[in-house]
């Protein structure tokens, strides 16, 4: 695609369709007044989300998507925000006063996209600092070129990846894990591995006396 | 006139395919519930539905109808929204499902890229029909029973993720139709034999094979592992306070997602629509009733095993999901790779 | 990029179709059965006494621990993908980079394993 070329057709009416239905879906994110709620609208901005990266030929990006952030993460979400004792009238009340450092985190976010878009810009060379050329999505679809160059010429990010999970995994562990002593565990391992010798005992047993 | 034959008549067209393609899975779901109540009956020596209709045929629309009739109930402390919400998530997300399967050779509503990835993900979201189901309805057995099958689906999510991973590798794409043509040349083929049910997945992926069946049952909540409607403890579990077709949307949710699950084994390992053996009586049979008969062969064993397997209690789910599965199906994805990579590397 | 829009085209078309029977599934009885509501046959089921508090509760941590584990080995598989699809274009550096990255994973799965959050009470 020649570069700022706009969208056009039935692409460019679906995308108007699922960027105002996002948008809105976030405005009652933030505005409905049951938290269950507002999970169920982030999830229907998730699905947008996915829409609009598909739009832009990103396959792959918006099926993780769908199944990370749909499939998992908003289901921990809606696990914390349903099922705990949450009194939903006291919430209401506290909105106004986190108005300001909500402001503040949305013009800093503001100000890091204007910096990153603008900087190609201020300096065009930027744009060839862009490492890895997309291929054509008739010579090599979408999550190929993504694997192609993932785990070969970015594999630090990739481990540090890893190491991210790693820390996330035991971070969640150490957190939450606490272990109730005060219940039977079932070994399944030793059950399979008794055997009539050890646990059978042949015992005569004479009459008119107990064991 | 211009827009109508390059806009409208083709979605009309595929708005045609959708309708033929919902229909007929309806209309199969409908025979598909009457043949479990029936291999159910059968293993106990009972008769099973046997009045409506020539030996009970026609049960499943009879009861359709039923539920159409009935009142549909909704509870005075539920959250209305929600509560008639969650049976159409968890019915429609069974649906959407199939837009990509392919019932025979380009026999696919829609044929995408990563069209495995998009039945992964719509399954992985059929868990919010349960919870929402289990919080709108705002009573105590429904939101035992949402709680426990969402951490259930989710710990069986993983493997199946796992042993889709076994299947990409040995074939290298995402897409359903690419799959199912791998599975031409495969282990039999090797061996200098013909085309025949030997080059299909399922026999160098036997383990994997197993682990996405037993996992399928866990994901679709059937019997052993139907601990979310364990009907002793909870009653019906998150459907406790659905009446009418409110009710019946999730049943029917529940068997579509069992065909989408038998549908997905088919594809991966079993061939999907190809012949068992590549010869004249067999290949004038057309693909599509070979996909049919494959997905009620491996739905035949999903309602035999809800005959004679007893449930699981819930600490044992739990372990086979996390300390068996977890492990051998990841220890399945290292060995499969590295296999293939010495393959690869010995013909080159 | 047309020819890839295109093919997603018929995924929404359907799940438009699939919404409408379900629809329509849904509203047929509340039009066409019959109604008569009372306050018994509206109250939440319970053992034969009126519920006597919101349904909702506090429960166990570990609902919230096995989806946090979740998550942490969705994006494993997430990982996985791409990496089984270009298999064979990333040679045997691709190969040991994905090991690494598993073997990683696996040292955090036993400790899961030997802490005991695996085992559920």
């Amino acid at each position: 695609m020649e570069q700022g070329a706009l969208l056009t057709g039935l692409p460019a009416a679906f995308f108007y369709l699922f960027a105002f239905v996002a948008v809105a879906a976030a405005l009652m994110v933030v505005s409905s007044r049951n938290p269950v709620h507002s999970v169920l609208y982030l999830i229907l901005t998730f699905f947008n989300a996915s829409a609009l990266f598909l739009l832009t030929g990103a396959e792959f990006l918006a099926m993780i998507l769908l199944i990370v952030y749909v499939g998992a993460v908003a289901v921990l979400f809606l696990f914390v925000v349903m099922m705990l004792d949450i009194d939903f009238a006291e919430l209401r009340t506290g909105m106004l006063q986190y108005a300001p450092i909500g402001a503040l985190v949305g013009l800093v976010l503001l100000a890091e996209l204007v910096i990153v878009l603008g900087g190609s810009s201020f300096g065009p060379e930027t744009v060839g600092a862009i490492a890895q050329p997309i291929p054509d999505l008739a010579i090599r679809e979408n999550t190929a070129a993504l694997g192609d160059v993932l785990y070969t010429e970015y594999v630090f990010f990739f481990q540090l990846a890893g190491l991210v999970l790693l820390v996330a995994m035991i971070g969640a562990i150490v957190l939450t894990l606490h272990h109730r002593r005060d219940v039977k565990r079932q070994d399944i391992s030793r059950q399979v591995a008794r055997t009539p010798e050890t646990s059978i005992e042949v015992v005569e047993v004479e009459s008119g006396k107990g064991i | 006139m211009e827009f109508f034959t390059i806009w409208v008549l083709p979605a009309l067209i595929i708005i045609g395919q959708s309708l033929l393609l919902l229909v007929a899975l309806l209309v199969f779901t409908a025979f598909i519930l009457y043949a479990d109540r029936k291999i159910w009956a059968a293993v106990m020596l009972r008769r099973g539905p046997n009045v409506v209709g020539p030996w009970g045929l026609l049960q499943s629309f009879a009861d359709m109808l039923k539920f159409v009739f009935k009142e549909p109930i909704i509870p005075a402390g539920a959250n209305k929204g929600v509560f008639l919400l969650a049976p159409l998530v968890s019915s429609v997300l069974a649906l959407a499902a199939w837009a990509v399967i392919p019932v025979n050779e380009g026999w696919a509503i829609a044929s995408i890229n990563v069209g495995i990835l998009y039945v992964f993900a719509i399954s992985s979201l059929e868990v919010y029909g349960v919870i929402m189901a289990g919080w709108a309805s705002n009573s105590k057995y429904p939101f035992l029973g949402a709680l426990r099958s969402a951490a259930q689906m989710v710990s069986y999510e993983v493997s199946i993720g796992f042993v889709l991973v076994t299947v990409l590798l040995a074939v290298g794409s995402l897409d359903l139709s690419v799959i199912v043509m791998s599975q031409t040349d495969g282990l039999g083929t090797r061996l200098g034999l013909m085309n025949t049910f030997l080059d299909w997945h399922w026999l160098p992926l036997l383990p994997m094979f197993v682990i996405f069946f037993i996992s399928a049952l866990a994901e679709t909540n059937r019997p052993p592992f139907d601990l979310v409607e364990a009907e002793a403890e909870l009653v019906a579990g998150h459907m406790v306070e659905y009446s009418s077709t409110p009710y019946m949307l999730f049943m029917l949710g529940e068997y579509i997602a069992i065909l989408l699950m038998c549908a997905l084994m088919t594809i991966l390992f079993l061939g999907g629509w190809l012949p068992p053996v590549d010869i004249a009586p067999f290949t004038w049979v057309p693909g599509v009733i070979w996909f049919t008969l494959k997905l009620s062969l491996l739905f035949f064993m999903i309602a035999m095993v809800k005959t004679f397997v007893p449930r699981y209690r819930y600490d044992q789910l739990m372990r086979l999901g996390w300390k068996v599965f977890l492990p051998i199906s990841l220890a399945m994805v290292v060995i499969t790779a590295f296999v293939l990579k010495l393959l690869e590397g010995g013909a080159a | 990029m047309e020819q890839l829009l295109a093919s997603y085209l018929p995924v929404l078309i359907f799940i438009g179709v699939a919404l409408v029977i379900g629809l329509a599934l849904m509203i047929a009885p509340f039009i066409i059965a019959y109604k008569d509501p009372d306050p018994e046959k509206l109250s939440a089921y319970e053992c034969g006494f009126n519920a006597f508090d919101d349904a909702r509760m506090k429960f166990d941590v570990r609902f919230y621990l096995v989806a946090i584990l979740f998550i942490i080995f969705d994006l494993e598989v997430a990982f996985l993908f791409p990496w089984a699809v270009s298999f064979g274009a990333i040679g045997w550096f691709g190969f040991w980079s994905m090991m690494v990255f598993l073997a990683v994973l696996t040292i955090g799965f036993v400790y899961e394993w030997k802490k005991g959050a695996l085992e559920w009470d």
